[in-house]
C-alpha cells in the first residue's frame, strides 16, 4: 500500500512517519511513534480516553486522521511533565484521587489543559462541561472534577 | 460525613500510623504522566490480530464451515476452528471442581448464543482480519431458542446445554440451592399478613473504559507471555494450561492492570486463543474486543427474578420469608452456578427470622453467558429484600427504618443458613444513617445495640 509521509511536532519534538492512508492519529501515536498515552477505548469517538490536543484545540485522535496533521502541534499527557515535575493538573489529579483504574486520566488531563488555556479560572459548570466527552467508569467524576477546581486554583495562585 | 468513634469504643484502637490518613495510591503517578502500561500498550514487531466470527443465531447446528475464501485474503495467516483447539470444551469453575465442562472455546457442531464464537482468524494487520472474518461461511440449521427463565424450566423448552442435560444446573442439593430453617408454612400460618410480590432485573454491562482483550509474545523457547487485562490472573493461567494441554510453566501471564473491570473481566475468554495463534504461527498476537464486542459479547450480569413471600406481625415482627430466586446464566455456567449459590447464603437479608425457605436456580437460556459483576448473587438480592420491606411497613403503616431496627440481625443471632452472627454492627450503621439522613426513630431505637442482648 502506497505510505503517505507525515511530519508534525509532538510534545516539542519534531516527527516524520510514513503511515498508510487512513491511519488515525491514535493508531501513528501509539503504533508508530509508541506513545501510549492516548488510550482507545471505543474508536467511534465516544469515550474521550484518545483526546489530545492539536494545535491547542482538544481532538478525539481515533477519529482524527494522521494524515491531516501534517504541520501540526500536538501534545499529549505523556509530554505534560516538564524535568520530572508534575503539571499543577498531574499534581491535582493525584493530591485528589481523581484517578481509579486510571484508563480515562489522559483524556481527561487533556480536555481540562484546554479548559485551564481558555478559561484559567472556570466555575463548576464549566469544569463539568468541558470533561462531558470523556468517560470515566469508576470515579463517578467528583474528585476528577475537583481536581480540575484545585489545579485551577493553583495556577491563579501561582500568578498571583 | 463525621467519623464517628463512640461505636464499639471499648475495642477500638485509635493508635493506627495509616488508617484514617491519606495516602498516595501507588499506581497513580503513572496514571496522570500516562505511562502506566496497560496491556494494549505492549507491541511488538509482526503483531498478528486476531479476529472472531460469531454466532448470528441464538441457537443453531453448524451443518459446515467454510474458510476456503478467507483463507485466501490478502494478509490471512492462519484460521482457527474447534478442531485446533487441544481441550476445546472447558468450564472456568472446573478448578474448584464445579462442573461439568459445558462450554466450548470455538463452536463445535453447534452455538447457543447470539454472538458465540466460532472461527477464528489471524492476519497482519486489523482490517485484512476484519474483511476475511467476513467471507468465512459456515452454514447454519437453525434452532427453536428460549430466552426467558420461566419458558426454560417448563417441560418440552428447547435444551439450551446438552453438557447439563436440562436447562438448570444441577448442585449435590438438586435442581436448586435450598435453605431450610424453622417452619416457613406454620409462620405463614401465624402470620398477621402475608404480602407476595416479584422482582425482575436485566442484564447490565460492566462497560469499562478499556475493553476485554490479551497481546501474546512468544518466548522463543515454547513459552508465551501473556499482557492482559484479566482481573483472575491464576483461574486464567490455569484453565489456559487445561484448553491448550500446556504446563503451566509454559505460559507467562503479566497482568495487574485493568483499566476498568468491576467483575466484567474475569472469564478466561480471550487468552488462550490468543496464546493459540502465537503458538501455531510463531508470531505475536493481539486480541483486543471492539466497543461493540465489549458491549454485546463480554458476559453482563445476570438477569434475576426474585419472588420473596413474607408474613409479617402487626408488631412489626417478620415471622416467616420464603424467597425463590433464578439466575439466568445464558447458555453457559461460567460464574453463574456460584452466583445463584450466594443468593442463597445471603436470604433472608440481614435480618433474623425465624421460618426461612429459599430456593435458588441457575438457569439456562440462549442468551449471553452471564457472569461476575460486583457482588453478582447478592445485589439484585438486596434490591428486592429492600423493596419488600419497604412494602412491609408500608403494609403494616410502620416506619420503614424502625420496621428495620425490629427485624436487624445482632450478633449470636442464628442466620438462616446455621451461621451465628458476628460483628453485624447494623444497628449502629442504621443510628447514624438515622442522624446522618435526618430522619429520626424512636429513641428505644437509638438506644439499641448490636451486641448487647437484651439492649
Amino acid at each position: 500500500m502506497a505510505k503517505v509521509p507525515v511530519q508534525f511536532t509532538l510534545n516539542g519534538s519534531e516527527k516524520a512517519e510514513f503511515i498508510d492512508s487512513g491511519t488515525t492519529l491514535l493508531q501513528a501515536l501509539r503504533d508508530k511513534i509508541g506513545d501510549t498515552s492516548p488510550k482507545g477505548g471505543c474508536h467511534q469517538g465516544t469515550c474521550g480516553a484518545c483526546s489530545v490536543i492539536i494545535d491547542g484545540e482538544l481532538r478525539l485522535s481515533c477519529l482524527t486522521l494522521a494524515e491531516t496533521c501534517d504541520g501540526a502541534v500536538i501534545s499529549t499527557t505523556s509530554g505534560l511533565s516538564e524535568s520530572g515535575v508534575l503539571h499543577p493538573l498531574q499534581r491535582a489529579f493525584l493530591d485528589t484521587f481523581a484517578t481509579q483504574c486510571g484508563f480515562c486520566t489522559p483524556g481527561m488531563i487533556m480536555a481540562a489543559k484546554v479548559l485551564l488555556d481558555h478559561t484559567p479560572n472556570p466555575s463548576r459548570d464549566e469544569v463539568v462541561e468541558a470533561l462531558s466527552g470523556n468517560i470515566c467508569r469508576c470515579t463517578g467524576y467528583e474528585p476528577i472534577i475537583q481536581a480540575v477546581l484545585t489545579a485551577a486554583r493553583a495556577n491563579s495562585q501561582n500568578a498571583a | 460525613m463525621e467519623l464517628r468513634k463512640n461505636y464499639f469504643a471499648d475495642v477500638r484502637k485509635d493508635d493506627l500510623n495509616e488508617i484514617g490518613q491519606p495516602r498516595p495510591r501507588s499506581d497513580s503517578p503513572g496514571h496522570v504522566t500516562g505511562k502506566t502500561a496497560f496491556f494494549a500498550d505492549r507491541n511488538f514487531p509482526g503483531i498478528l490480530h486476531l479476529k472472531m466470527v460469531r454466532s448470528p443465531h441464538h441457537h443453531a447446528r453448524i451443518r459446515s464451515i467454510d474458510t476456503s475464501e478467507a483463507e485466501k485474503h490478502p494478509g490471512v495467516v492462519k484460521i482457527l476452528t474447534a478442531k485446533d483447539v487441544p481441550h476445546n470444551v472447558y468450564t472456568i469453575l472446573i478448578l474448584i471442581q464445579v462442573g461439568p465442562e459445558d462450554e466450548t472455546v470455538l463452536a463445535d457442531g453447534k452455538v447457543r448464543w447470539k454472538g458465540e464464537a466460532v472461527v477464528a482468524v489471524l492476519a497482519e494487520t486489523e482490517r485484512a482480519a476484519q474483511e476475511a472474518a467476513a467471507k468465512v461461511k459456515v452454514d447454519y440449521e437453525v434452532l427453536p431458542a428460549v430466552f426467558d427463565m420461566e419458558e426454560a424450566l417448563k417441560p418440552g423448552a428447547p435444551l439450551v446445554n446438552e453438557y447439563h442435560g436440562q436447562n438448570y444446573y444441577l448442585y449435590d442439593s438438586g435442581e436448586c440451592r435450598k435453605v431450610r430453617f424453622g417452619d416457613v408454612e406454620a409462620g405463614f400460618a401465624g402470620a398477621d399478613h402475608i404480602l407476595e410480590e416479584s422482582y425482575q432485573s436485566s442484564p447490565i454491562e460492566h462497560a469499562p473504559t478499556e475493553t476485554t482483550g490479551c497481546v501474546v509474545a512468544p518466548e522463543g523457547n515454547d513459552r508465551f507471555t501473556c499482557y492482559t487485562n484479566t482481573q483472575a490472573m491464576f483461574f486464567t493461567l490455569d484453565n489456559t494450561s487445561i484448553i491448550l494441554q500446556m504446563p503451566g510453566s509454559k505460559l507467562h501471564f503479566v497482568g495487574g492492570t485493568v483499566g476498568g473491570g468491576f467483575g466484567g473481566k474475569v472469564d478466561v475468554i480471550v487468552e488462550p486463543i490468543a496464546i493459540l495463534g502465537a503458538k501455531l504461527t510463531g508470531r505475536p498476537v493481539c486480541f483486543i474486543y471492539s466497543r461493540e464486542e465489549e458491549m454485546q459479547i463480554s458476559s453482563p450480569r445476570a438477569a434475576e427474578k426474585v419472588v420473596i413471600k413474607d408474613g409479617v406481625m402487626k408488631d412489626g415482627r417478620i415471622v416467616a420469608r420464603k424467597v425463590t430466586g433464578y439466575t439466568d446464566a445464558g447458555a453457559y455456567s461460567r460464574h453463574s452456578p456460584y452466583g445463584a449459590q450466594k443468593g442463597a447464603g445471603h436470604y433472608p437479608g440481614p435480618y433474623t427470622i425465624p421460618n426461612v425457605w429459599i430456593d435458588t436456580y441457575c438457569v439456562y437460556t440462549n442468551r449471553t453467558p452471564s457472569s461476575a459483576m460486583r457482588g453478582f448473587g447478592v445485589t439484585i438480592g438486596d434490591f428486592a429484600l429492600e423493596v419488600q420491606m419497604d412494602k412491609l411497613a408500608r403494609l403494616i403503616g410502620m416506619d420503614p427504618l424502625e420496621f428495620r431496627f425490629i427485624n436487624a440481625y445482632r450478633d449470636g443471632d442464628m442466620k438462616a443458613h446455621r451461621q451465628p452472627t458476628e460483628g453485624a454492627a447494623l444497628i449502629e450503621c442504621m443510628q447514624e444513617a438515622s442522624r446522618a439522613a435526618n430522619w429520626p426513630v424512636a429513641e428505644k431505637y437509638m438506644a439499641m445495640s448490636s451486641y448487647v442482648k437484651g439492649a
